[in-house]
């Protein structure tokens, strides 16, 4: 069923369900409960999701009705569009740092918390606690302050003699900036680690210490694999969503200085609603669309060879 | 011996890194007390504490105090929370419990939802909110909770509903419930802290959701904290000091809703990332 490859990580840990065994179906009642969620599907994700296929063939300003250009969108943002390329670039830029950044400090800090020692909750609720403030507005003014010119990194800096530069006024190291700030709220990605390390079952280390296993080899044999699932569901959701940052860039740096961090989704946002070019800014929808499909697919193709289940009766490849 | 030694370094490199994480917000603190001159010093704490950023900072706008942009997002918050833990319960209900045509279709769909970027549907949402005159109102933010909530939680609910034992239903089936009467009288009563945790997700994420906020509200009368701050940072000539003091503020009510309900949050996201 479909339903196990959507979310990966389920299909690992989640306890076969006798869903076979119901003998009652309840087609009616079944469409009345979950009629508020298929509602809002049908009206504001299958309409908009066509809509917006169709406004991407059209010019469209919301004052008068669209006006179908065929592909010319298409063409100008591909053939001659400067920006699109300069914030395709960027937002790669940015996914291919901070994800991986991401999931290794998160998979790190999982491990360095998966022990049972006295005020471990102390230390998860500290560690955990930027994660939960880290999306909002008010870290975004926090964070254009400490790396403004003479905000308080650089003067740490000054104290051990290396002079500091304009983090965020400088092209060079902005977007250092934004991933940087995006791997500080590496909580909930840790937190699904943590759970995960909780699943593995101590019998596995328990029987490799007797094989003579070493700690690097127990990680290596054992915890990764197991891991594995719960990895790549972490990747697959942490590639799609940084693929969309827009907060910090349009809060912190405003897409500056030239366009060193003038992430796609912020490109999108002003086309649509700062220029009104709605057929332009769909077109620019559905190729971060296609671009973050294409990656999902890529990626569930490649999971087959390193992501481990269980229920697979132990097969890796 | 060896263990000691192990818990010890343990404890110290945690301290270490606990202490890392959290320092830019202990700065934050003391920042938020400095005088503009004091800011570019790498001091933790002021001279003198500024309480009066605190006072100024509130009534930064001539217009409105910060006690005007909470209520708007309080009310916001209200709507959302409402919204979300009223319907996220039934849908996950049909879902989880019920068996009816094309389920496993639908919540393919839905799983598949929570990897849609929302650029895709932003621009025709605006246009449809448009078009019925509701810009610059709340109806765009508050509405789509009162949809299931959201993918996520009707996935997190549908995750903890499968965990309850089939028995209770099966028992309340013989006494005669009807499909409703078990939801209403057996399953809801179970699911109360699975819905806490719901509606603590609920708040902080949309008392974070910029962009929808910046996107649908224009009027400053009905600006919600966070667009506040923008207003805010906006200005020529930002008071450092203020703003920082403001934007603390501003996280508050999540803060203490994470210390309130601690457990809830690890245990949430544990949830919906693996448990069955």
């Amino acid at each position: 069923m479909k339903t196990e490859t959507a979310i990966p990580s389920l299909q690992a840990t989640k306890p076969t369900k006798p869903r076979q065994k119901q003998k009652g179906t309840h087609h009616v009642a079944g469409y009345l409960f979950i009629s508020p969620w298929l509602i809002g599907f049908l009206l504001l994700t299958l309409w908009p999701i066509a809509q917006s296929f169709y406004l991407s063939f059209t010019e469209y300003s919301l004052l008068e009705d669209p006006v179908w250009t065929g592909a010319d969108n298409y063409t100008k943002i591909f053939a001659s569009d400067t920006t699109f390329t300069k914030s395709l670039s960027v937002t790669f830029m940015f996914v291919l740092f901070s994800v991986p950044l991401k999931l290794f400090f998160s998979l790190m800090v999982a491990l360095a918390l998966n022990k049972s020692i006295r005020g471990m909750n102390l230390y998860r609720t500290a560690i955990y606690f930027p994660s939960l403030i880290g999306g909002s507005i008010a870290v975004a003014a926090l964070w254009r302050n400490m790396f403004g010119i003479d905000g308080y990194i650089n003067q740490v800096l000054a104290w051990f003699g290396v002079e500091g530069v304009g983090w965020i006024s400088n092209p060079d190291t902005s977007l250092g900036t934004l991933i940087l700030l995006n791997t500080w709220q590496f909580g909930s990605t840790m937190v699904i680690f943590l759970a995960g390390l909780k699943q593995v079952p101590q019998e596995l280390y328990e029987s490799a210490s007797v094989d003579g296993a070493g700690k690097v080899r127990k990680f290596i044999s054992i915890t990764l694999p197991m891991l594995s699932p719960v990895m790549f569901f972490n990747l697959v959701l942490g590639i799609i969503g940084s693929f969309q940052t827009f907060t910090s860039a349009f809060i912190i740096t405003k897409g500056g200085p030239i366009n060193s961090t003038y992430m796609y989704a912020m490109f999108l946002y002003e086309k649509a609603f700062k220029h009104y070019q709605m057929g332009y800014a769909s077109a620019l929808a559905w190729i971060l669309l296609t671009i973050v499909a294409l990656l999902t697919i890529i990626n569930f193709m490649a999971s087959k060879y390193w992501v481990f289940y269980e229920s697979d009766g132990g097969k890796t490849k | 011996m060896n263990s000691v030694r192990a818990r010890l370094s343990s404890h110290l490199y945690l301290t270490v890194f606990s202490f890392l994480m959290l320092y830019p917000i202990i700065w934050w603190v003391g920042a938020s007390l400095k005088k503009t001159e004091e800011l570019s010093l790498p001091t933790l704490w002021p001279s003198k504490p500024m309480w009066s950023n605190y006072w100024n900072g509130w009534h930064f706008s001539s217009e409105y105090t910060f006690a005007h942009f909470f209520g708007n997002t309080l009310l916001m918050e209200l709507g959302n929370v409402l919204g979300g833990v009223a319907t996220a319960a039934i849908v996950a209900y049909g879902f989880g419990r019920l068996n009816f045509k094309f389920r496993g279709v639908w919540f393919s769909i839905l799983l598949l939802t929570m990897m849609l970027p929302n650029q895709v549907t932003v621009v025709p949402q605006y246009i449809l909110f448009n078009k019925l005159g509701f810009v610059d109102s709340y109806v765009p933010l508050v509405l789509p909770h009162f949809f299931g909530g959201g993918a996520f939680f009707i996935f997190l609910l549908v995750q903890f509903i499968r965990g309850i034992p089939r028995d209770l239903d099966e028992a309340a089936t013989i006494d005669g419930a009807s499909v409703y009467g078990i939801f209403l009288r057996v399953i809801l009563p179970l699911l109360k802290p699975a819905l806490v945790t719901v509606a603590i997700f609920t708040f902080i994420w949309s008392w974070d959701d910029f962009f929808a906020q910046v996107l649908y509200l224009s009027s400053v009368d009905k600006f919600t904290v966070g667009l506040a701050l923008r207003m805010f940072i906006d200005q020529f000539d930002i008071q450092w000091g203020q703003l920082l003091a403001m934007s603390l503020l501003s996280i508050l009510p999540s803060v203490v809703i994470f210390f309130l309900a601690q457990k809830h949050f690890v245990e949430g996201i544990a949830t919906t990332g693996l448990k069955g």
